[in-house]
């Protein structure tokens, strides 16, 4: 269970993320979305231990958030964080010696599921080569939550489905995902749950089948409603 | 599978498995796919996945032998009884279209033995 209580984060001049107090449950796909510069990012980067909220709590089964917790969240983030001179198979290494949770095997397995190869240079990855294997990376990790910071960003429809097929394979009762994007429509599909950030704080969040069932719209209906007219 | 944006998914995907049992595409018996796969599948939640198996479960539709998956029931009435469900389904929606096109129920019925018989194709 993930718990965001009273979380505000300030910048010099301008706050990201305000008073935004929700709970997470494992067993879900949540959808975190929002126009750019919502606060989405912010809010995952706080998750993730990487920043500390001004006020406010994060806990993840009742422990506040700290560096420890990094061992069970996998977080993957917009900014690429690898080197140019890495084949995939040095990236797999990397990860190997950071985190515990990870498995050799299972990313070799998803790097291949994703029609990539392990000698490839990172120079020579199309975007969309780097966006799978971001999240091969991420998702080759054996962890209680999985945050994955726009992982539709930039790549064809033939990487999509891998990336959403991936996506829905690792996704069980034990395991919470968290999925930010733009791509609501794609996106839609795969979650059962989705957050609505707006200005910095939360609007709400909707149930997939809920919205359907009580109000005959889809997901991608809601936003249009809430981000429409600003 | 193209999804209706404003139908529950988890119906639309028991539709289509319906029209597939109905078809003969599943055979009575056959085993299913799992929830997991179901949803790779269909590119759904697993949730949702889960919810398709439980409610074509309640309906009789399909049957969960314990740890080893769900199959297609073998009551070849009950899946009759599905077919005509279904198919008044579609007729009611046709009649209310119709209605509201202004056309009698006798207009209709001489305009669906006047049109293309797609049954000949």
């Amino acid at each position: 269970m993930l718990e965001s209580i009273n979380v505000t984060k300030k910048f010099l001049n301008k706050t990201a993320v305000e008073d935004v107090t929700m709970t997470l449950e494992k067993g879900h796909i949540y959808a975190i979305l929002g126009p750019n510069g919502s606060g989405k990012t912010t809010w995952m980067k706080m998750v993730a231990g990487l920043i500390k909220p001004t006020s406010g709590t994060i806990r993840l089964d009742g422990k506040e958030i700290d560096i420890q917790s990094r061992k069970e969240i996998a977080y993957m983030s917009t900014e690429p964080y690898f080197y140019d001179w890495m084949t995939i198979k040095d990236v797999g290494k990397y990860y190997n010696d950071f985190f515990e949770d990870f498995s050799m095997e299972r990313f070799a397995y998803l790097v291949n599921e994703m029609s990539l190869e392990m000698n490839l240079k990172l120079k020579t990855l199309s975007s969309g080569m780097m966006a799978k294997l971001k999240i091969a990376a991420t998702m080759a990790r054996d962890a209680k939550i999985y945050m994955l910071d726009e992982p539709l960003n930039g790549i064809d429809l033939i990487a999509r489905d891998e990336v959403m097929k991936t996506i829905i394979t690792y996704a069980n009762e034990d395991k919470m995902l968290i999925v930010s994007s733009h791509l609501v429509e794609e996106l839609e599909m795969i979650v059962d749950t989705a957050i609505f950030i707006k200005n910095a704080r939360l609007q709400g969040i909707y149930g997939l089948e809920s919205l359907r069932i009580n109000e005959g719209i889809s997901i991608a209906d809601k936003y249009r409603e809430v981000y429409g007219k600003c | 599978m193209k999804f209706n944006p404003n139908a529950p998914i988890y119906l639309q995907v028991i539709d289509a498995l319906k029209l597939d049992i109905i078809n003969g595409r599943l055979s009575p018996g056959e085993k299913l796919p799992s929830g997991r796969d179901l949803a790779v599948r269909y590119t759904i939640n697993p949730n949702t996945a889960a919810r398709v198996y439980q409610e074509l479960e309640r309906q009789g539709i399909c049957f969960t032998k314990r740890g080893m998956g769900t199959f297609v029931t073998n009551d070849a009435d009950r899946i009759s009884e599905c077919r005509n469900q279904m198919a008044k389904e579609v007729l009611d929606t046709f009649l209310v279209s119709m209605k509201e096109l202004n056309i009698s129920k006798d207009k209709a019925i001489e305009m669906i033995n006047e049109s293309d018989d797609i049954w000949m194709i």
